[in-house]
């Protein structure tokens, strides 16, 4: 790790001044991306401005039914947190079925989305990555790609977003909320997360120095019913090969409303809305379930090694809504 | 400039800086760069090698220890974060001597072969039941899935836990 400099923020204007003033610096949160990629020379941070003192980790009930979600707030904090079980269980599954107990305790939320990826080309200075070092090549387009994404990917850049609950918040339309030198502002989560095209290293739309400080999650009666599957080599502390979060009311036997979202398929966390068009209005069912994952997928740009992706995230949706529907959902 | 410079907090580093550390219910000086994570600095400069480096980058838990009460992984720590806040690791996890009953536990259940990853499923283990999520064996195994145990003692693990967590008293 290259040697660095370290100061504690006691208030976020002073964090964002701080990082805000020097070109080298970043903010520290929980560390579990950072300091590990520090250790491989992939980030190459020369003050670490520690965030943690900030009082921004709540996890508060919005007057309109919806919730606000501190940055600071730790990924195990939320996922138990009683409005969240309660209103928005598809966060809290998509939380304990990332990572382990560990990272959970230490990783923020601001964090999470800020995470970066796990491509093998990435994290191996060695080797060429776009994303690392712009116009140096992608090793993964031709090389090892079982893992990589089939759905927004370019020619420069087919990693895969590795959230879990990032899926889940883009289902939901939440917001991230930021501070910067600049002032405030709110982000879309879906216009949060950048796809690759030609700029892989840009992976989100946040200044220097602009610190998200909080995820508003807007009132969503329909995800009270809603549903994180997550499919992946191992059972436990894996990153998806395939992931679907997924809300749906039923009237009448027809879809009234639906939110789907998929991960380890995407270059971003993919909100599913060929699927949802596909599927609003239609007899609830099998037959349309699969018709409507079928519609998303046909937009994939598979690769040799990851081609089952394709087929394995169709099933999945199918799986989700079927969970939902058939009453059986968590 | 200079009401911004009064609000300043002291940048430390990149050379080494004082850093006092409270181990174990123990305040500890050290001289350390702000880059040492807490992995090194327990074991390198406190001498405190209960705590294991298996992997150094976040996958293995061999480095569990608990900060504030909370386990965490101390190779992707910085040592310097911990300032403020209390550190416990497998040494101070017993006070006078004796086994903790998960530390009995794993020597009565042989839970382990080569007992490097032991600290950390020890202080993951204990941490476990304060959580509340050793209800079964598949909750423990999904609630421990961040230790690995490359010699797979998991069922042995898994029993040292239920031991703890039936035994009289509900031991913590």
């Amino acid at each position: 790790m290259r040697a660095l400099s370290y100061a504690r923020a006691a208030d976020t204007g002073t964090a964002i001044a701080l990082v805000a003033g020097d070109r080298e610096a970043a903010f520290l949160a929980g560390g579990t991306t950072e300091v590990d990629l520090a250790r491989q020379q992939v980030l190459r941070p020369g003050l670490l401005v520690d965030i943690n003192d900030l009082p921004l980790d709540g996890v508060e009930d919005q007057p309109d039914g919806g919730l606000r979600i501190g940055a600071l707030a730790r990924m195990s904090d939320v996922a138990r947190a009683p409005a969240v079980l309660a209103r928005f269980p598809v966060i809290s599954q998509s939380l304990l079925l990332g990572a382990s107990a560990q990272l959970r305790n230490m990783a923020s939320m601001g964090g999470n989305l800020c995470q970066r990826v796990r491509c093998g080309y990435f994290r191996d200075v060695a080797s060429p990555c776009n994303k690392r070092d712009p116009g140096s090549g992608c090793g993964a387009i031709d090389g090892m790609n079982r893992g990589h994404a089939i759905l927004g990917v370019s020619g420069s850049c087919i990693a895969t977003h590795p959230s879990d609950v990032a899926v889940a918040l883009v289902a939901l339309d939440a917001v991230v909320r930021t501070r910067g030198p600049g002032g405030e502002r709110d982000i879309g989560i879906d216009d949060f997360f950048l796809l690759p095209g030609d700029t892989p290293d840009r992976e989100h739309p946040l200044e220097h120095g602009e610190l998200i400080t909080a995820i508003d999650v807007p009132p969503a009666p329909v995800a009270r019913r809603s549903v994180y599957l997550k499919f992946r080599d191992r059972q436990s502390y894996e990153f998806a090969l395939a992931s679907v979060a997924a809300a749906i009311r039923v009237e009448d036997g027809t879809v009234a409303e639906v939110r789907l979202a998929l991960g380890g398929v995407g270059t971003k966390p993919w909100r599913a809305r060929r699927a949802e068009a596909a599927l609003l209005g239609q007899p609830a069912g099998q037959a349309g379930f699969t018709e409507a994952a079928e519609q998303e997928l046909a937009q994939a740009t598979a690769r040799p090694q990851n081609a089952f992706k394709v087929e394995l995230a169709q099933r999945a949706i199918v799986r989700a809504l079927n969970t939902l529907t058939n009453g059986d959902a968590r | 400039m200079s009401a911004d410079v009064v609000s300043q907090p002291a940048v430390r580093g990149p050379q080494a800086a004082t850093v006092v550390l409270s181990v174990n219910g123990r305040e500890r000086e050290l001289r350390i760069e702000p880059r040492v994570s807490l992995l090194d600095a327990l074991r390198e400069h406190l001498g405190l090698t209960g705590s294991k480096k298996g992997c150094d980058q976040g996958t293995c838990g061999a480095c569990t220890v608990w900060v504030d009460g909370r386990r965490v992984l101390a190779c992707l720590t910085l040592a310097v974060t911990c300032e403020g806040r209390e550190v416990t690791t497998i040494e101070g996890l017993s006070a006078d001597g004796s086994l903790h009953p998960m530390q009995a536990a794993f020597v009565d259940r042989d839970a382990f072969q080569c007992g490097y990853c032991t600290p950390g499923q020890i202080m993951s283990a204990v941490a476990l039941l304060t959580e509340g999520h050793a209800g079964d064996d598949a909750e423990i195994a999904e609630w421990m899935s961040g230790n690995i145990c490359r010699c797979a003692a998991y069922p042995n693990i898994r029993a040292a836990i239920r031991d703890v967590r039936d035994a009289a008293g509900g031991a913590r």
